[in-house]
Order: C-alpha cells, then structure tokens, then sequence
C-alpha cells in the first residue's frame, strides 16, 4: 500500500464550549485525496471536530480551541490567516441543504462572485461544469434561474455540492451529508463523493457503519471527545485493536 | 336550558363528553377571536354614520382636497390634517426605518448572545414609556434642539432642497413631530425586525460562510433576502403606529391648519385635531360631524396601509415560492 500523504493534520486539539470540554487531545492525520470517515457514537465529538477543521467551531457561543490543525503544514488557527480563506479551503455538506435565496444558477455562482474567481463570461460555463459533476445538470439545465428552493432536497443536496466546489476547494467536508436524505438521493450523494475522490480530500462525519464500509479509505473512532483508534478503514473495520472500537463495531452502542 | 344540557351530558358516556365540551370549547374561542373584527366593524359604521351630516352636505372631493379649514363658515377642508399625518409620519419613517434596521441586523448578526439579552429588554423598556413623557421630552429637548441647531443648519441648503426653508420662528414643527415619532416607533421596528431576522435558520448563514464569504456578505446575499418580507412588515406597522400617534406629536408639531411646504413649518395631524377639539366648540353646526369623518378617514388611511402591505406581501411571497 502506498505510504499515507497527510493533507490534514490537527495536533494536540481541544476544544470546550464554556465549561465543557467536547474535544481532548485530538492529533490525527487526514490523508489526502482519500475518504476519511469520522465515526462514533453521538456526542463523541465527531461534529466538533469537523467545524474545528473549517473554524466553524468559532461560530458557537462560547467555544474555545487549543492545538493546531495543519492544513497543508500551515495552522489555520494562526492569526495571520484570514478566516473567509480557510473557509473557501473546503467545501460543505451539512445535515440538510440549505439552498441561498436565489436562482439555482446564482447559487453556484455565489461563491465564485464574492471571490472574483472568474471573469463573468467564464461563470456560465463554469456553473454547467460544476452542476455536472455533481450531477444534477441533466435535471436542471431547462429550469436554472428557476428558485433553488424548488428543487427537491436530495436535489438541494447535489446543488449544494456544485455551489461547494465552485470555490475551487481541496477539501470537502460532510457532516453527515445523507442523514436527511432519501436513500436513492443518498446513494446519489455517495457516488458523487467517491468520483470526487481522484481530486478532492475528503472528511465525513457518519453514525453509519454500513455507509462507513461502503465509502470509507480511512477511519476514525471517536468516544467522549477523544480519538480512540484511526487508520485504515479496512483494518479499523474489520480488525479493531481497542477494545471499546470492537465494542462499537459490533453494535454494543 | 343549558343547564338541563350539561346535565344530561353528565350520564353519557366519558367520550361524547368530551367531544361535546370540545366543541363547545371551540364554539367559544370562535366567538372570541371573532370580537376584534366585530368591534373593528362596529367603530367603522358608527363613524361613518356619525359623519353623514358632512357628508351629505359637503361633496367628498371637497372634504378630501379642501385646504380651507373654517368651521365658522362651514368650510371643513380637510386636506391640511391629511398632509399633516402624512408629513409626520414619513419623516418618522425617513429617521428611523435606516436606524432600527441597521440594529435589528446589528443586534440578531453581529452582536454577541450576551449584548443581545442586554439590549433587547432595554428596548423593549423604551417601547413600555407613556406617550404623554415622550410628549414633555419633546417639548423640553426636541424642539429647542430643532429651533436653535438644526434649522440654522439645514436652512443653508434650502436653495436647493425647498423642504429646508425654515419660515417658523419657533420649533414647533413637523420635524419635531418626526423626531419624537421615530424614537417612539423605533422599538417595535427594531423589535419586530430583529425576530424576522432570528427566524432565518443557522444553517443558511453557515451555507454562505462555509463558501468564504464574510458576515456582511452573509447579510446581504443570504439572511437579508430572506427576511425582507418581514422587514417590510416590520415598517408598515411601525408607520401604522405612527399615523394614530396623538398625544406626543400634538405636543410638539405646533397644530397650524395649514398643508406644510417645509420640515421646519408647524402641522396639524388628525389625530391632533379630534383629541383638541373633540368636546369643545360644539356649538359650531357640523363640528362634530366633521371631527367624525376625521377619525373615520384617520382609520381608513391605517386600515388601507395595513390591506395593501398584506395584499403586496402575498404577492411577493407568491412569486418567491
């Protein structure tokens, strides 16, 4: 197997929302250009982590992070870093998709207006591309300056992927991206990350063993704010060392 | 009879007991939400036949348009109170529409959990003052303020906006009555936007800043549209409330018959004009008739605000859809 490149790196990361602490001791490695699935039971922390990877942690009332987290070797948490470009690092799926106010074609634009990342003839073109990578151009095309609340919401999902990679991200991050999904829509979503892969690091937060079977390269365990065991998916999978990883595994909790 | 009822609902059974007192239940809480649009009926009928004298005496374009107010002479134009109410109130809304949006977005955006739970009841405070001490405030403050400050000031620039012209000696002034309205409506626009803008999901915001953009972009693209029909409502009933405010713009607007050309000239609002004048001078024929259709246009004025922004909210939510 070829030696694992680290695209994402957190060192010694905690975090604590007032007085308590939701993550202990967080150092991982998150390779690049494979799936990376965070798992564990809920409240374990596995969302917490993932906002500490777009500081999106810092959005919540009272939250506190110490550590680092390493993206390409540089510490987004440094003060010379400028937030909104940590942020257009990584692409987001949320639980639910949330479409923005607009036509369907303007929310994949947004990203590339508000960055200026395109001249403005480019932007047609661009929007088409990213609508077919993630899918959803065949559906839309006739319809793109409709409301993108008209679209169904695994379709709000897909949109919320293309409006995502417009920005032209290297990482994309999906907290529990097919939760509130149908499961064909999810299965949609699946295949489109699994595409996205060749191009793209990416992290998800499932609750789903199965889902982590499926799509996952590397595993993380998580339990009461702390990584328990991380590495390979197939071996974390099938062959847990840590006790409480097997406990998990076969269903315990 | 209702007795014997409910008595001989007592031997049936448990269930149709309650499906009885549920209905009953409902019957009752119908009768009740009912009461306001009766009594809204009520007062608009009793008006109405209350100013039939006038009415039927005097052509309703004259009453309308007239700007000549001599009840001596029988000449009831109402035109000056209307220009008035008007004047007053858009002023009102000029100062604070721009003010109290800026905080709402301020307060519901950008301040921190704790800065809102301070500011919010300290607003709502603001809202719970009688209007008569806004009244004395405006008397005691604004209108020396207008007369000594901002009339020398403006009034350079009248050449070349007129509405500048300062022909009133004192402060007593439509611009006083805008100043002492905005502070008095600016709680409950601020209030009612800031909810408006609570209710815009979290996720929303966290879909535009996940892209990199910034809190003012998140603003303007992502939560503004969103919440701009509730703004707009937010505004109308600000203004709603501005158009029937009466004891503390009749303190400081100077109550002169006359249609204004300039914020600085002194006006008479309707509802100035009914609570001055109501009960006194009733010897004049057709005075009480005439203070009657004042009310009833007053009420048709905030009533028709109220139906068109409801019709123009539909139609936009319909389009957003």
């Amino acid at each position: 197997m070829s030696e694992i490149s680290p695209h994402i790196e957190t060192q010694n990361l905690c975090a604590y929302y007032g007085s308590t602490q939701a993550l202990e001791d967080v150092s991982i490695i998150i390779p690049r250009n494979q799936i990376t699935m965070i798992i564990g039971p809920s409240g374990c922390g596995k969302t917490t982590l993932l906002k500490c990877l777009n500081r999106f942690i810092e959005l919540e009332e009272n939250a506190r992070v110490e550590g680092k987290v390493l993206i390409d070797g540089e510490n987004i948490y440094s003060p010379y870093v400028e937030v909104t470009e940590v942020r257009k690092k990584s692409g987001l799926l949320a639980q639910r998709p949330y479409p923005l106010p607009m036509s369907i074609f303007d929310n994949v634009a947004y990203g590339m207006r508000i960055h200026r990342l395109r001249p403005r003839h480019e932007i047609e073109q661009a929007v088409r591309h990213y609508l077919q990578v993630a899918g959803l151009w065949e559906e839309v095309k006739d319809r793109l300056h409709a409301p993108a609340s008209q679209l169904s919401i695994g379709q709000q999902q897909r949109l919320c992927l293309a409006r995502g990679l417009a920005v032209q991200p290297e990482i994309i991050l999906g907290d529990e991206p097919t939760s509130a999904l149908d499961p064909i829509s999810a299965r949609h979503i699946e295949k489109r990350l699994v595409e996205l892969k060749e191009r793209y690091t990416i992290v998800l937060v499932s609750h789903i063993l199965r889902q982590a079977r499926r799509l996952a390269d590397y595993v993380i365990f998580m339990y009461m704010g702390k990584v328990i065991e991380a590495g390979i998916a197939q071996q974390v999978l099938s062959a847990p060392q840590h006790e409480k990883t097997q406990a998990y595994i076969s269903g315990e909790f | 009879m209702e007795k014997r009822d409910f008595l001989k609902s007592n031997i049936q059974t448990p269930e149709s007991r309650r499906a009885k007192l549920d209905q009953r239940v409902r019957r009752a809480f119908w009768l009740f939400s009912g009461i306001p649009l009766i009594l809204a009926l009520l007062i608009l009928v009793a008006l109405w036949l209350k100013s039939q004298p006038i009415l039927l005496t005097h052509p309703i374009t004259k009453l309308l348009f007239g700007s000549a107010w001599k009840p001596q002479r029988g000449e009831f134009g109402f035109l000056p109170f209307i220009s008035g109410t008007i004047w007053v109130t858009l002023v009102a809304l000029v100062i604070a529409v721009p003010i109290c949006v800026l905080t709402a977005i301020y307060l519901s955006e950008y301040a921190s959990g704790r800065l809102q739970r301070l500011v919010k009841p300290l607003l709502d405070l603001l809202a719970a003052i009688p209007s008569v001490v806004y009244g004395v405030w405006g008397v005691l403050a604004i209108v020396p303020w207008v007369q000594n400050s901002i009339a020398p000031l403006l009034s350079q620039w009248s050449y070349i906006f007129p509405i500048l012209t300062k022909t009133n000696p004192t402060g007593y002034s439509v611009l006083a009555g805008g100043i002492v309205l905005a502070v008095m409506v600016a709680p409950f626009i601020v209030a009612i936007a800031y909810e408006v803008l609570q209710t815009v999901p979290f996720g929303l915001r966290q879909a535009s800043l996940a892209l990199g953009a910034t809190r003012w972009q998140t603003v303007k693209y992502a939560v503004l549209p969103k919440a701009a029909t509730g703004i707009f409502a937010s505004i109308i009933l600000g203004c709603s409330r501005a158009l029937g405010e009466t004891m503390a713009v009749l303190m400081v607007v100077g109550n002169v018959p006359q249609i204004p050309r300039s914020i600085f000239d002194a006006a008479y609002p309707l509802p100035a004009l009914i609570a001055n004048n109501y009960g006194e001078m009733m010897s004049i024929p057709l005075y009480d008739a005439a203070l009657m259709s004042a009310s009833l246009i007053l009420l048709i004025m905030v009533l028709g605000l109220n139906i068109f922004s409801m019709l123009a909210l539909r139609h936009v939510l319909r389009e957003r859809v």
